[in-house]
Protein backbone atom coordinates (compact mmCIF):
# COMPACT_ATOMS: atom_id res chain seq x y z
CA UNK A 1 0.00 0.00 0.00
CA UNK A 2 2.11 3.11 -1.37
CA UNK A 3 -0.13 6.22 -1.72
CA UNK A 4 2.07 8.97 -4.20
CA UNK A 5 0.85 11.63 -1.27
CA UNK A 6 2.83 12.38 1.97
CA UNK A 7 0.78 12.73 5.40
CA UNK A 8 3.52 15.45 5.94
CA UNK A 9 2.54 16.88 2.90
CA UNK A 10 -1.24 17.46 3.22
CA UNK A 11 -3.28 19.50 5.91
CA UNK A 12 -6.77 19.68 6.63
CA UNK A 13 -8.30 22.10 4.31
CA UNK A 14 -6.08 20.43 1.44
CA UNK A 15 -8.46 20.52 -1.69
CA UNK A 16 -7.75 17.00 -3.89
CA UNK A 17 -8.01 17.81 -7.76
CA UNK A 18 -11.76 18.00 -8.77
CA UNK A 19 -13.24 16.33 -11.18
CA UNK A 20 -16.51 16.00 -13.42
CA UNK A 21 -18.23 12.74 -14.79
CA UNK A 22 -20.23 11.96 -17.76
CA UNK A 23 -23.01 9.51 -17.83
CA UNK A 24 -25.28 8.48 -20.37
CA UNK A 25 -27.89 5.75 -20.74
CA UNK A 26 -25.32 3.99 -22.30
CA UNK A 27 -22.89 4.34 -19.22
CA UNK A 28 -26.16 2.97 -17.41
CA UNK A 29 -26.73 -0.37 -19.52
CA UNK A 30 -22.69 -1.02 -19.02
CA UNK A 31 -22.51 -0.86 -15.73
CA UNK A 32 -25.56 -2.55 -14.99
CA UNK A 33 -24.13 -5.31 -17.20
CA UNK A 34 -20.54 -5.13 -15.44
CA UNK A 35 -22.28 -5.02 -11.96
CA UNK A 36 -25.54 -7.34 -12.20
CA UNK A 37 -27.74 -4.44 -10.79
CA UNK A 38 -31.02 -4.71 -13.85
CA UNK A 39 -32.94 -2.54 -11.90
CA UNK A 40 -34.75 -1.08 -14.88
CA UNK A 41 -35.22 2.19 -13.27
CA UNK A 42 -31.93 2.36 -14.09
CA UNK A 43 -32.69 1.92 -18.39
CA UNK A 44 -36.43 2.04 -18.66
CA UNK A 45 -37.81 5.33 -18.32
CA UNK A 46 -41.79 4.10 -18.72
CA UNK A 47 -40.65 2.12 -15.85
CA UNK A 48 -39.51 5.24 -13.85
CA UNK A 49 -42.09 7.20 -14.69
CA UNK A 50 -44.70 4.86 -13.27
CA UNK A 51 -43.31 4.43 -10.04
CA UNK A 52 -42.65 8.76 -9.59
CA UNK A 53 -39.05 9.01 -10.73
CA UNK A 54 -38.99 11.91 -13.37
CA UNK A 55 -36.62 9.93 -15.36
CA UNK A 56 -34.40 7.13 -15.94
CA UNK A 57 -31.99 7.67 -13.09
CA UNK A 58 -28.31 6.28 -12.48
CA UNK A 59 -27.48 3.41 -9.70
CA UNK A 60 -26.31 5.39 -6.76
CA UNK A 61 -23.51 2.78 -6.49
CA UNK A 62 -22.48 3.73 -9.72
CA UNK A 63 -22.26 7.32 -8.26
CA UNK A 64 -20.32 6.12 -5.54
CA UNK A 65 -17.66 4.33 -7.91
CA UNK A 66 -17.43 7.64 -9.28
CA UNK A 67 -16.80 10.01 -6.43
CA UNK A 68 -14.18 7.68 -4.97
CA UNK A 69 -12.25 8.25 -8.19
CA UNK A 70 -11.50 11.50 -7.14
CA UNK A 71 -9.80 10.14 -4.22
CA UNK A 72 -7.81 7.18 -5.57
CA UNK A 73 -6.45 9.25 -8.81
CA UNK A 74 -4.95 11.80 -5.66
CA UNK A 75 -3.77 8.84 -4.00
CA UNK A 76 -2.15 6.59 -7.55
CA UNK A 77 -3.16 3.33 -5.16
CA UNK A 78 -6.40 2.21 -4.66
CA UNK A 79 -5.42 -0.10 -2.01
CA UNK A 80 -5.05 2.69 -0.13
CA UNK A 81 -8.57 3.37 0.53
CA UNK A 82 -9.18 2.10 4.45
CA UNK A 83 -13.05 3.03 4.83
CA UNK A 84 -15.77 4.76 2.31
CA UNK A 85 -19.18 5.55 2.54
CA UNK A 86 -21.61 7.40 1.21
CA UNK A 87 -25.76 8.69 1.50
CA UNK A 88 -27.58 8.55 -1.35
CA UNK A 89 -29.54 11.84 -1.14
CA UNK A 90 -31.12 12.26 -4.44
CA UNK A 91 -31.17 10.38 -7.78
CA UNK A 92 -28.77 11.38 -10.61
CA UNK A 93 -31.61 12.02 -13.74
CA UNK A 94 -30.14 11.02 -16.75
CA UNK A 95 -32.01 12.44 -19.95
CA UNK A 96 -32.38 10.12 -23.07
CA UNK A 97 -29.75 12.31 -25.25
CA UNK A 98 -26.50 12.17 -26.20
CA UNK A 99 -25.42 15.02 -22.91
CA UNK A 100 -26.71 12.63 -20.44
CA UNK A 101 -25.81 13.94 -17.29
CA UNK A 102 -22.77 15.37 -15.15
CA UNK A 103 -21.43 14.22 -11.82
CA UNK A 104 -19.60 16.93 -10.19
CA UNK A 105 -17.20 15.85 -7.48
CA UNK A 106 -15.01 17.69 -5.25
CA UNK A 107 -12.93 16.99 -2.00
CA UNK A 108 -10.30 17.94 0.65
CA UNK A 109 -9.10 16.64 3.74
CA UNK A 110 -11.25 17.22 7.00
CA UNK A 111 -9.05 15.90 9.64
CA UNK A 112 -5.81 14.55 9.95
CA UNK A 113 -5.94 10.61 11.62
CA UNK A 114 -3.65 8.09 13.54
CA UNK A 115 -1.26 5.86 11.59
CA UNK A 116 -0.81 8.07 8.94
CA UNK A 117 -4.41 8.32 7.73
CA UNK A 118 -6.56 11.08 7.10
CA UNK A 119 -10.11 11.96 6.24
CA UNK A 120 -11.27 13.01 3.03
CA UNK A 121 -14.58 14.50 2.81
CA UNK A 122 -16.41 14.63 -0.06
CA UNK A 123 -19.06 16.47 -2.31
CA UNK A 124 -20.80 15.24 -5.70
CA UNK A 125 -23.27 17.52 -7.47
CA UNK A 126 -25.48 16.97 -10.17
CA UNK A 127 -27.15 19.50 -11.91
CA UNK A 128 -26.93 21.89 -8.62
CA UNK A 129 -28.52 19.01 -6.42
CA UNK A 130 -26.32 17.39 -4.18
CA UNK A 131 -26.45 13.94 -4.94
CA UNK A 132 -24.37 12.16 -2.06
CA UNK A 133 -24.45 13.05 1.73
CA UNK A 134 -22.05 12.10 4.43
CA UNK A 135 -19.88 11.21 1.71
CA UNK A 136 -16.15 10.40 3.70
CA UNK A 137 -13.28 8.19 3.05
CA UNK A 138 -10.49 7.14 5.34
CA UNK A 139 -7.05 7.09 3.49
CA UNK A 140 -3.43 5.59 4.44
CA UNK A 141 -0.75 8.04 2.71
CA UNK A 142 3.00 7.72 2.52
CA UNK B 1 -46.55 -3.18 8.28
CA UNK B 2 -43.55 -2.89 10.31
CA UNK B 3 -40.73 -5.29 10.73
CA UNK B 4 -40.18 -7.52 13.23
CA UNK B 5 -37.25 -6.21 15.57
CA UNK B 6 -36.81 -10.15 16.93
CA UNK B 7 -34.36 -10.14 13.63
CA UNK B 8 -31.99 -7.80 15.02
CA UNK B 9 -28.74 -9.65 15.34
CA UNK B 10 -29.91 -12.79 13.16
CA UNK B 11 -26.86 -13.91 11.06
CA UNK B 12 -27.30 -15.79 7.90
CA UNK B 13 -25.11 -18.80 6.55
CA UNK B 14 -22.25 -17.90 4.98
CA UNK B 15 -22.77 -17.38 1.11
CA UNK B 16 -20.76 -20.01 -1.56
CA UNK B 17 -17.40 -18.87 -2.27
CA UNK B 18 -17.44 -15.87 -5.22
CA UNK B 19 -14.17 -16.09 -7.33
CA UNK B 20 -12.89 -12.58 -8.32
CA UNK B 21 -11.66 -12.43 -12.29
CA UNK B 22 -9.56 -10.44 -13.82
CA UNK B 23 -11.68 -10.10 -16.44
CA UNK B 24 -14.07 -9.30 -14.33
CA UNK B 25 -12.33 -6.34 -12.59
CA UNK B 26 -11.46 -5.10 -15.90
CA UNK B 27 -15.14 -5.23 -16.89
CA UNK B 28 -15.91 -3.11 -13.83
CA UNK B 29 -13.32 -1.26 -14.11
CA UNK B 30 -14.26 0.11 -17.41
CA UNK B 31 -18.10 0.18 -16.48
CA UNK B 32 -16.96 3.09 -14.04
CA UNK B 33 -14.30 4.91 -16.65
CA UNK B 34 -11.44 3.93 -14.53
CA UNK B 35 -8.12 4.14 -16.39
CA UNK B 36 -5.58 3.45 -13.25
CA UNK B 37 -3.74 0.06 -14.38
CA UNK B 38 -3.66 -1.15 -11.31
CA UNK B 39 -6.70 -2.54 -12.16
CA UNK B 40 -6.34 -4.00 -15.44
CA UNK B 41 -2.17 -4.84 -15.37
CA UNK B 42 -0.79 -7.85 -12.83
CA UNK B 43 2.85 -5.59 -13.28
CA UNK B 44 1.67 -1.98 -12.45
CA UNK B 45 -0.45 -3.84 -9.50
CA UNK B 46 2.54 -5.37 -8.35
CA UNK B 47 4.35 -1.86 -8.27
CA UNK B 48 2.35 -0.66 -5.68
CA UNK B 49 3.03 -4.25 -3.60
CA UNK B 50 -0.42 -6.63 -4.48
CA UNK B 51 -0.39 -9.88 -5.81
CA UNK B 52 -2.26 -9.29 -8.42
CA UNK B 53 -4.64 -6.93 -10.05
CA UNK B 54 -7.01 -4.86 -7.62
CA UNK B 55 -10.59 -4.41 -7.55
CA UNK B 56 -11.94 -0.22 -7.55
CA UNK B 57 -13.55 0.17 -4.09
CA UNK B 58 -17.13 -0.30 -4.79
CA UNK B 59 -16.63 -3.51 -7.01
CA UNK B 60 -16.91 -5.75 -3.81
CA UNK B 61 -20.89 -4.27 -3.97
CA UNK B 62 -21.82 -6.79 -5.97
CA UNK B 63 -20.97 -9.22 -4.23
CA UNK B 64 -22.38 -8.56 -0.77
CA UNK B 65 -25.65 -7.08 -2.05
CA UNK B 66 -26.31 -10.63 -3.77
CA UNK B 67 -25.92 -12.05 -0.54
CA UNK B 68 -27.84 -9.77 1.10
CA UNK B 69 -30.76 -11.32 -1.12
CA UNK B 70 -30.70 -13.90 2.03
CA UNK B 71 -31.92 -10.84 4.07
CA UNK B 72 -34.22 -8.98 1.74
CA UNK B 73 -35.92 -12.42 0.31
CA UNK B 74 -36.30 -13.84 3.46
CA UNK B 75 -39.80 -14.79 3.68
CA UNK B 76 -40.52 -14.77 7.52
CA UNK B 77 -39.02 -11.11 7.25
CA UNK B 78 -41.74 -9.89 4.36
CA UNK B 79 -40.00 -6.83 3.58
CA UNK B 80 -41.61 -5.32 0.35
CA UNK B 81 -38.58 -5.55 -2.01
CA UNK B 82 -40.85 -3.40 -4.80
CA UNK B 83 -40.46 0.09 -2.46
CA UNK B 84 -36.85 -0.30 -1.57
CA UNK B 85 -34.32 2.24 -2.18
CA UNK B 86 -30.67 2.28 -0.86
CA UNK B 87 -29.93 4.94 1.73
CA UNK B 88 -26.16 4.60 2.97
CA UNK B 89 -23.81 2.49 1.89
CA UNK B 90 -20.21 1.92 3.92
CA UNK B 91 -17.01 -0.05 3.24
CA UNK B 92 -14.17 -0.43 5.61
CA UNK B 93 -11.16 -2.53 3.77
CA UNK B 94 -8.95 -4.73 5.78
CA UNK B 95 -6.88 -4.84 2.16
CA UNK B 96 -8.04 -4.59 -1.20
CA UNK B 97 -9.89 -7.41 -3.06
CA UNK B 98 -7.80 -8.88 -5.77
CA UNK B 99 -8.12 -11.08 -8.92
CA UNK B 100 -7.78 -15.04 -7.29
CA UNK B 101 -9.68 -14.14 -4.29
CA UNK B 102 -12.91 -17.28 -3.34
CA UNK B 103 -14.81 -14.43 -1.05
CA UNK B 104 -17.66 -15.70 0.89
CA UNK B 105 -20.24 -13.13 2.79
CA UNK B 106 -22.05 -13.37 5.85
CA UNK B 107 -24.61 -11.40 6.53
CA UNK B 108 -26.22 -9.90 9.82
CA UNK B 109 -29.43 -7.56 10.40
CA UNK B 110 -27.72 -4.85 12.16
CA UNK B 111 -30.92 -3.20 13.34
CA UNK B 112 -34.75 -2.38 12.36
CA UNK B 113 -36.22 0.84 12.11
CA UNK B 114 -39.52 2.49 11.78
CA UNK B 115 -39.43 6.08 10.78
CA UNK B 116 -42.81 8.04 9.43
CA UNK B 117 -44.00 4.17 8.35
CA UNK B 118 -40.48 4.00 6.35
CA UNK B 119 -39.10 0.58 7.08
CA UNK B 120 -34.97 1.29 8.01
CA UNK B 121 -32.73 -2.08 7.45
CA UNK B 122 -29.32 -2.24 8.10
CA UNK B 123 -27.40 -5.18 7.02
CA UNK B 124 -24.13 -5.87 7.77
CA UNK B 125 -21.95 -8.20 5.06
CA UNK B 126 -18.42 -9.71 6.31
CA UNK B 127 -16.38 -10.67 3.48
CA UNK B 128 -13.82 -13.52 4.21
CA UNK B 129 -11.51 -15.20 1.76
CA UNK B 130 -10.03 -18.41 1.29
CA UNK B 131 -7.98 -18.99 4.29
CA UNK B 132 -11.27 -17.15 6.64
CA UNK B 133 -9.08 -13.84 6.77
CA UNK B 134 -11.29 -10.90 7.01
CA UNK B 135 -11.26 -8.80 3.55
CA UNK B 136 -14.03 -5.64 4.09
CA UNK B 137 -17.02 -5.27 5.61
CA UNK B 138 -20.01 -3.81 4.01
CA UNK B 139 -22.81 -1.98 5.46
CA UNK B 140 -25.94 -1.70 3.62
CA UNK B 141 -28.59 0.83 4.74
CA UNK B 142 -31.91 0.19 3.05
CA UNK B 143 -35.06 1.98 2.97
CA UNK B 144 -38.81 0.39 2.29
CA UNK B 145 -40.78 3.49 1.59
CA UNK B 146 -44.50 3.25 3.59
CA UNK B 147 -47.26 2.04 0.85
CA UNK B 148 -48.86 5.16 -0.18
CA UNK B 149 -52.64 5.38 1.29
CA UNK B 150 -55.15 4.34 -1.32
Amino acid sequence: MTAKIGYDDVEVGTELPAQTFPVTRATLVRYAGASGDFNPIHWNEKFAKEVGLPDVIAHGMFTMAEAIRVVTDWLGDPGAVVEYGVRFTKPVVVPNDDQGALIEVSAKVAAKLDDNTVRVDLTATSAGQKVLGMSRAVVRLA
Amino acid sequence: MALDQSFVGRTYPPTAPYEVGREKIREFAEAVGETNPVFTDPEAAKAFGHSDVIAPPTFVFSITFRAAGQVIEDPQLGLDYSRVVHGDQKFAYRRPVRAGDRLTVTSTIEAIKSLAGNDILDIRGEVHDEAGEHVVTAWTKLVARAAEEV
